[in-house]
């Protein structure tokens, strides 16, 4: 039984056909790439498994639920965390508050009576596992800085750590490297790497960056116009002639 | 047959200017993002200085127009824009929204002060006899309304030429679609905001000189109570479409018509009704046609490059600072308690609780403004909801009046929970507007009726046993409003104030992260609520009766614009709010200036929300901390922000 199991998700923009009956499966603690030319769909596709954008058509199964109709909160309480290509921090809090309130939320332990008597100060706990994530992102060091103080590649770091605060069975990375340099790329390749060996954690990752993804991805997924070009392990994809063509822009 | 038409008649001239607000306000909207609140100011203006030149200064009817309608009022448009708008561009629209909001507040104000109290009776309309009757068959229409219909025709007629036709009107209608691909193309934007400006201001100055003759004197609260009822007519145009404006209007105006024809004219209900029809109709349109929450504006995929907001003072000042502030402020309060307990005059004392109770209702905003990053508009209207549930729960029940304050509380919190629901589903200035319909119409519709606020005969209510003489009554003022203040500053630590902090950051990735929206926002909307009603029950016990005068809309724009403009975000924010309330209208007294001024400076304050969004006194402060802590030896110095750092995400 596959963790997440989309089916024929189709999505359309005003006439445009963002999204033709795309499907695709990622089973528990596999490393699944989804590439494809700009504007082939990859974003959009994440936006509708995360319920962020409802498919015109489709269904999104997820660990045995059928999320296809379920608002965006509850996929992420029934395990699908993500990151953004355009960065969503929140402004004004320190890396360490952004996890403890994804933790504050996964554990789902937050009441307003609590509020009310000054009781829901982060407890040892809950601040013993944001500092081990801390720890595995190597962003000890700026535990207690605003957000606003990190350099783009850290930032990123941030938004996984976030996502991994909740736990997620799948962890959705869209184009984790952009805005990255080399170096950058190849210490947060080597950090997510990191963190799925310890966590076990599935992902489907957004890549441009083609070593990234190969290095990263045991089995790939190819989206241009929206549709699904091509499936299967990486190396295979990565060799087609169809998706050097569409893709890599190489002329065969 | 014949009278079904005779209203729809009577109802065209109405809803004509109701036609030309909304296309303004559709203008502004669609050309620079603003939902210009200061449209019915802009009408006053215009109004105003028709009256003063044609009745005063005895200019003859031409000229007078020609001068306010065409050289005025687009001067005046192209002010707004050059002075404030055009530099709010890029910022949020809730900003653009508190701007106009403070030019709503100040605007009027000042051409009162320049017309006078006195003497603005008489208002003469642009026609040549405004009480020539002109007969249409069976139907009849007076010089006002020919006038209004006539120029409505001509103004809209030429709009659509210039649309059509003129380069100008090809470019703006290039700007609606896109106004960054029509800057690529080599459009000065600046050019086509400002013709923009002046435009809808030119149609603001033609609806307020049309308008001024249907009521009997000027009053800007005829004006601005009429542009939120065209507010209406431009939601049913999706706040995109010109030719759809123009039929809300007519609609809007003609379904008065009718109500108010076909209602018998006796009944409580159709008294009340009729006045809130836009409200309603405006109400009901934001929550169920279709479109416009669809509508809601895209996030501006520049704002990464925004230099992130910067801490409180609070958060960045040395120990030693923060321990001699400490001092410092306690010295005061303490200092001035002593002196209302002790010395000072009954008058005093009734300011000072006056600070105390207005500083409870402003914690409200602090919360739902500060903490949710929402602008609520029905602030007052909350508190008017804790003030009458108290009284009247007080006179029918008997209870004692403490428990029944928190009772008070307790149903305005259930009030702005259930509005809430709805109104979330907005977001944005939808929800401004929102909740600013459902102000006025708790002031048309409900707040009239005997049972909520006692009608001609307003509810009584007593002071608690042990608290009856002023000086007792201020230390409980005092005492709640540590309790509360307490209370907002323990839910700001909280789950709830954190995960208010997340929604305000991203809301996508809050909802990521699991937390969901909707019932963390709904709490944070009953809260305000709950406290403002509080603040509210305060208020009717400190005067004894709870009047609904106390409570109607206009105040919920100026609580807003007063808090807004000196500290949003913190509890010392509204108790500052709560004393500038009380305190500025005795220092203008004792300046011996018109205490409209109050209106004025914080109306205008206001606008400076875009560029400080902490508030004046914030960043004074933030000013005096830097000055000061240059000069002081290194180690007593604070952490500080390094100016070095870059934001996050400013790489791209």
């Amino acid at each position: 039984m596959a963790l997440l199991d989309a089916v024929d998700v189709t999505k359309r923009f005003s006439g445009i056909t963002a999204l033709d009956a795309v499907s695709m499966r990622v089973d528990d603690g596999e490393s699944v790439g989804l590439i494809g030319p700009n504007g082939a769909g990859k974003t959009t596709f994440f936006n509708c498994l995360l319920g962020l954008l409802r498919p015109e058509s489709g269904s999104v199964t997820f660990a045995g639920r059928n999320l296809t109709r379920a608002p965006v909160y509850r996929r992420a309480r029934a395990g699908l965390g993500r990151t953004f290509q355009r960065m969503e921090l929140f402004a004004g809090m320190t890396v360490r508050d952004h996890l403890l309130v994804a933790e504050r939320s996964r554990l789902g332990t937050g009441r307003f009576w609590k509020d009310v008597l000054n009781l829901a100060a982060p407890s040892a706990d809950e601040r013993a596992r944001a500092d081990a994530t801390l720890e595995l992102l190597a962003l000890r060091d700026v535990a207690d800085a605003p957000i606003e103080a990190l350099s783009l590649g850290r930032g990123r770091l941030v938004e996984v750590g976030r996502a991994l605060m909740t736990e997620p069975k799948l962890l959705l990375l869209d184009e984790p490297s952009s805005g990255l340099d080399a170096a950058e790329t190849a210490a947060l390749a080597a950090t997510l790497r990191a963190v799925q060996a310890e966590r076990g954690t599935a992902v489907l990752l957004v890549e441009h960056d083609v070593e990234f993804v190969r290095s990263f991805s045991d089995r790939l997924y190819v989206l241009d116009f929206g549709t699904l070009i091509a499936t299967g392990p990486t190396a295979e994809v990565l060799g087609s002639d169809e998706v050097r063509r569409a893709y890599l822009g190489e002329t065969v | 047959m014949t009278e079904f038409f005779t209203y729809v008649i009577q109802g065209i001239p109405y809803g004509c200017v109701f036609a030309l607000v909304a296309v303004g306000l559709v203008l502004t909207y669609k050309t620079s993002g603003v939902f210009n609140l200061a449209f019915g100011a802009q009408a006053f203006v215009a109004a105003a200085v028709y009256y003063d030149v044609h009745v005063r200064h005895g200019w003859s009817r031409w000229p007078a127009l020609a001068f306010v309608v065409l050289v005025l009022s687009p001067a005046l448009g192209l002010l707004l824009d050059v002075a404030i708008f055009r530099h709010l561009r890029t910022a949020s629209p809730i900003a653009k929204l508190v701007a106009s909001l403070g030019l709503l507040v100040a605007v009027p104000q000042i051409v009162s002060i320049w017309l006078g109290q006195s003497s603005t009776f008489g208002v003469v309309g642009i026609w040549w006899d405004d009480n020539a009757l002109y007969h249409f068959g069976k139907f009849v229409l007076d010089g006002r309304q020919m006038a209004i219909i006539v120029s409505t025709v001509v103004a809209v007629t030429l709009l659509g030429f210039l649309f059509r036709f003129a380069p100008i009107g090809l470019r703006m209608r290039a700007v609606v679609e896109s106004p960054r691909m029509t800057e690529l193309a080599g459009v000065d934007s600046d050019r086509v905001s400002a013709f923009s400006w002046m435009l809808s201001s030119l149609f603001a100055g033609l609806a307020g000189v049309l308008l001024a003759p249907l009521y009997a004197s000027l009053a800007s609260q005829n004006f601005s109570t009429l542009l939120i009822a065209a507010i209406a007519a431009a939601a049913f145009a999706r706040l995109t479409s010109i030719p759809l404006a123009l039929v809300g209007g007519l609609l809007l105006g003609i379904t008065q018509a009718l109500l108010s024809g076909y209602l018998p004219p006796a009944s409580v209900i159709a008294q009340n009704l009729k006045p809130s029809l836009p409200f309603a109709a405006l109400f009901l349109l934001l929550l169920f046609w279709p479109g416009l929450r669809s509508a809601v504006q895209n996030k501006d995929p520049l704002s990464g490059v925004d230099p992130p907001p910067s801490p409180p003072v609070a958060e960045s000042r040395g120990e030693f600072l923060t321990k001699t502030t400490r001092v410092f402020g306690t010295v005061v309060v303490a200092g001035a308690l002593l002196w209302l307990l002790t010395s000072a005059t009954s008058y005093w004392i009734g300011i000072a609780t006056t600070a105390v109770v207005l500083s409870v209702i402003f914690l409200s905003i602090t919360v739902i403004t500060g903490m949710a990053g929402q602008v609520s508009l029905c602030q007052a209207t909350f508190a008017g909801v804790g003030a009458f549930s108290t009284a009247q729960i007080v006179k029918v029940f008997g209870l004692s009046v403490l428990p029944t304050l928190l009772i008070g509380a307790f149903v305005a919190a259930a009030v702005g929970a259930l509005l809430a629901v709805p109104m979330l589903r907005l977001g944005g200035i939808f929800l401004s507007l929102g909740t600013l319909a459902f102000a006025v119409m708790f002031d048309t519709l409900l707040a009239p009726l005997g049972w909520v606020s006692g009608g001609a005969h307003p509810v009584r209510v007593p002071r608690p046993i042990g608290f009856v003489d002023d000086r007792s009554f201020l230390i409980l003022c005092v005492v709640i409003l540590v309790i509360a203040s307490i209370f907002v500053i323990f839910i700001r630590r909280g789950t709830t104030g954190r995960f208010l902090h997340a929604l305000r950051g991203s809301e996508t990735a809050s909802r990521s992260i699991g937390i969901n929206p909707t019932r963390v926002r709904i709490l944070a909307f009953a809260v305000s609520a709950g406290l403002a009603g509080l603040g509210g029950g305060l208020l009717a016990v400190q005067k004894n009766i709870a009047t609904k005068e106390d409570f109607g809309y206009f105040l919920s724009l100026f609580f807003v614009v007063l808090v807004v403009t000196l500290m949003p975000s913190t509890v010392e924010g509204a108790i500052n709010a709560g004393v500038g309330f009380a305190l500025v209208p005795e220092v203008l007294k004792l300046v011996g200036v018109s205490v409209s001024w109050e209106f004025v400076l914080f109306g205008l304050g206001a606008i400076t929300y875009a560029r400080h969004p902490e508030g004046v006194l914030e960043f004074q402060k933030r000013k005096s901390l830097a000055a000061i802590e240059k000069r002081l030896p290194a180690r007593w110095r604070g952490p500080g922000v390094d100016p070095t750092v870059l934001p996050a995400g400013s790489a791209d």
